[in-house]
């Protein structure tokens, strides 16, 4: 035996020492701090690489933008000074404001600008459609930039402005050559805030400084548009994989704001001080068809399912009170500029006896649907089992296959047969800013196996969409829409299931939030 | 000592290689991909294609793992897919806190369920030993999650005494760590003090019955010395043995108690990075528990010698 019972004690007091972990982030004396929770952990820093929500929002506070939208979804100049358009429409001049600079000290100049534009449009859906008919986009000195187009874009600044899940961020030329397909490991951005990365841990924690030099514009925030005012000095984000923790962690004053609170947990915070508020942006589920396998490449099949569903079946399930939710036919978002009710065809009440008429129709031959879900998302849960009951009550057999959410967005980018790894019928759900512009919305790709998960397959929608798109006009804009929304219901692209609301719950110690569709901490305060 | 130590460490590297590989394939076959997951759900099968040449998953299975296994050899466990961050630094990083509150959680155990385990069994078949194997029982059956919100519920929400999450490096500030620490620690100390009870209590009873212990009763040494220093240091192998282990397991899967009480620690970065897919964190973690294990039975054994010196290798 070598060694006694003394260099024992010494081992296991060497382990402890070894436990001794890296701090955490520092806070000075002094300073404002808001601790947020947000509704997912960020582990991507990029936001043209993923389009994940953390990560957008991540970027809203680093990054600024061309333009901005406000509360009523019109594109408002942020970073832009000025701007003019020729009159046939195919020359565009933008001016940038003064005083703008990245975190790093460098002034934003026009090919910073120029290369973040060529960089996000080789990911975002509409982004795609501008380079398209870009011919050329060049500097014309150091703050101005000029596209000119092929034909017109009639929605260039909502283009600029939309705060899906890809926005065109600006960030510095050297970073943004990069190709989209690099995931980037610096962030450095114009925006209010500055990303601290040496207090990145992924998954769990982040930090954010106040940018001293950023100059912010005259008019008050609306939306994500006007002065983006860092109201405090640090934001401290910690992501909770308990939702439970994280509201006992709100009313122990260890945190401030909660980002996403479930309409079946908000009653939890009755009677205490912290403070809900519905979230500018609602959240829409949805049933869709794999278009490119049978039995759904049948639109009588389609039709059927469609006779059969009622939102407030859903919403019942899902949400249960009704002061949360809301029955919402407009595709492009109930209380948006697009909203109509053009082509709806839920009257509340689900036509069973037309629903099975058309099954018969449709030639089913009881092969038996394939559901797939996610079983680890909690907004997913109820979904399959209330289609799976619809489907057996007009007679389509069906099954449902339950997977963790990493294999259920493999499987659904698949538009295989089902024994190829395939599926017939999944869910989705969308934040409802997501579905506010027709070229946007992703329930309207209708490029096939090319697009969107789903795989419509309808050249008429795509015209319409192009027809959309030069178009300037915004009645005529709303028209174009109406019929999109009308082909949409005739053909089923998808299953609109409602619209229900997402609540973020705040301390009282916080003044002056801003409640936009993305939850942004620019101007917020902590007395 | 050496040898052991010696022989140890060139028999561990085979179990690591083969792990490796073990791990290195049930990751490729498994369904999902990191890709699909970066790129999120909007992403078209093209960008997703091209995401993936970027992070090297289109090259042939074995060149990615001639890649993978040749850094490894270097010391470089690989870069997160997801965040870009070393796979050692984040595995350092999250190491701590899961270390520090499994040792605090060890202590509390050790310090609290030896010496009830040991009661029991000099008690056996009174109401005392009744009394601790219910309770041992009853801390085996209720889920760390549900103890953990019971606890949370009480100290925290209710009397205002201590933190309801997160968590403190004890070099930041002692007095606050310890305040995070109570809570999570107490959770897992409930679930590993059943256990360790009861194999204290079967362990001594079967060694309360030898010779040797009459002997020493018949010298006249009073009950406690009797107990504490000649039987239970003759029982200590197979506790030592659950320590160990408990030890062991706590490190690689605190992934419940981490979650409800918000630890950065280590379960909760496998968890993760299984779900996200991040091939390079999960490799690096699963050498990383091997190598924890093989660690343990080493100390372990280690400790054998040093409470029964009949024992050699």
């Amino acid at each position: 035996m070598n060694m006694t019972r003394r260099e024992a004690m010494l081992f296991t007091s060497s382990a402890l020492l070894f436990a001794a972990t890296r701090p955490g982030p520092a806070t000075a004396q002094g300073q404002s701090v808001i601790r947020f929770a947000p509704h997912a952990a960020l582990r991507v820093l990029d936001p043209v690489t993923t389009n994940a929500y953390v990560t957008r929002n991540h970027a809203y506070l680093v990054y600024d933008t061309l333009f901005g939208m406000d509360s009523n979804y019109v594109p408002k100049p942020q970073m832009v000074d000025t701007w003019k358009t020729s009159e046939d429409g195919l020359t565009w001049d933008f001016h940038l404001r003064d005083g703008l600079a990245f975190h790093d000290g460098a002034p934003v100049l026009a090919s910073d600008v120029i290369a973040s534009i060529q960089r996000w449009w080789q990911k975002d859906i509409v982004g795609l459609r501008l380079k398209a008919v870009t011919k050329d986009i060049s500097a014309s000195d150091d703050r101005s930039f000029r596209l000119v187009l092929s034909e017109p874009f009639g929605i260039m600044l909502e283009a600029f402005a939309r705060p899906t899940s890809i926005p065109l961020f600006v960030m510095p030329k050297r970073i943004a050559d990069l190709p989209p397909a690099t995931v980037l490991e610096e962030v450095v951005g114009s925006g209010p805030f500055r990303f601290v990365q040496e207090d990145f841990r992924p998954g769990v924690s982040w930090t954010y400084v106040k940018n001293e030099k950023y100059v912010p514009r005259e008019e008050p925030a609306d939306g994500l548009s006007g002065g983006k005012v860092a109201g405090v000095d640090r934001i401290e984000v910690i992501w909770f994989p308990s939702p439970d923790t994280a509201m006992s962690a709100l009313q122990n004053n260890e945190l401030d704001i909660i980002e996403s609170v479930s309409p079946d947990r908000k009653p939890m915070f009755d009677g205490t001080d912290i403070t809900v508020i519905a979230r500018a942006s609602p959240t829409v589920s949805t049933i869709r068809f794999n278009w490119a396998q049978p039995p759904f490449d049948d639109v009588r099949l389609r039709k059927a399912v469609q006779a059969a569903v009622t939102q407030r079946d859903y919403l019942d399930v899902i949400v249960g009170d009704p002061e949360a939710y809301s029955i919402c036919g407009a595709l492009f978002g109930c209380g948006t500029p697009l909203e109509t009710d053009a082509g709806f065809v839920d009257s509340g009440t689900p036509n069973l006896e037309r629903a099975k008429q058309l099954v018969k129709e449709s030639g089913y031959k009881g092969e038996k649907v394939v559901i797939i879900t996610p079983g680890d998302v909690a907004s997913f849960s109820a979904l399959a089992p209330m289609t799976q009951q619809i489907l057996s009550s007009i007679g389509i057999d069906s099954e449902i296959q339950t997977m963790e959410w990493s294999a259920f967005l493999t499987r659904r980018a698949n538009s295989g047969p089902v024994a190829e790894g395939g599926w017939n019928l999944a869910h989705a759900v969308f934040d409802g800013i997501d579905l506010i512009s027709p070229l946007g919305n992703m329930n309207f790709d209708a490029r096939g196996k090319a697009g969107y998960t789903g795989f419509i397959d309808d050249p008429e929608t795509e015209t319409l969409k192009t027809q959309y798109q030069r178009e300037p006009d915004p009645a005529k804009q709303k028209a174009i829409a109406e019929e999109m929304q009308k082909r949409a219901y005739d053909q089923v692209f998808y299953i609109p299931l409602g619209t229900y609301k997402q609540f973020i719950a705040l301390r009282p110690e916080l003044k002056d939030y801003v409640n936009s569709p993305v939850v942004v901490l620019w101007n917020v305060t902590k007395t | 000592m050496l040898r052991l130590i010696v022989l140890r460490a060139a028999s561990s590297v085979p179990v690591m290689f083969i792990v490796a590989v073990i791990v290195f394939l049930l990751l490729r076959l498994s369904p999902g991909d990191p890709a699909t997951i970066i790129a999120g759900d909007a992403a078209t099968p093209a960008q997703i294609e091209n995401l993936r040449a970027s992070m090297g998953l289109d090259q042939p299975l074995p060149l990615q793992f001639l890649t993978w296994i040749g850094s490894v050899i270097q010391g470089d466990l690989g870069q997160s897919i997801l965040s870009r961050m070393p796979v050692s630094e984040l595995i350092a990083d999250r190491l701590g806190p899961t270390l520090v509150l499994a040792l605090c959680a060890i202590v509390v155990t050790v310090l609290v369920a030896v010496p009830l385990g040991a009661l029991a069994a000099w008690r056996h078949n009174s109401w005392v030993d009744w009394a601790v194997m219910t309770l041992s029982v009853l801390g085996f059956s209720i889920p760390a999650f549900v103890v953990g919100y019971l606890l949370m519920l009480f100290f925290s929400i209710s009397a205002g005494l201590l933190p309801v999450q997160g968590y403190v490096s004890p070099l930041v500030d002692l007095g606050a760590a310890a305040r995070h620490l109570v809570l999570p620690s107490l959770t897992l100390a409930l679930v590993f003090m059943a256990l360790i009870a009861r194999v204290t209590r079967s362990s001594l009873l079967e060694v309360l019955g030898q010779d040797f212990v009459r002997t020493a009763k018949a010298k006249g040494n009073p009950d406690f010395r009797t107990l504490w220093r000649h039987a239970l240091p003759n029982a200590a192998v197979p506790i030592i043995t659950v320590i160990g282990l408990g030890i062991a397991m706590l490190i690689s899967g605190v992934v419940v108690t981490e979650s409800v009480f918000n630890i950065p620690g280590i379960g909760r970065l496998t968890i993760d990075a299984i779900l996200a897919r991040d091939y390079p964190v999960v490799q690096g973690l699963m050498l990383f528990f091997a190598l924890i294990y093989v660690g343990v039975n080493l100390l372990i054994d280690i400790a054998y010698i040093l409470v029964d010196p009949r024992i050699r290798y």
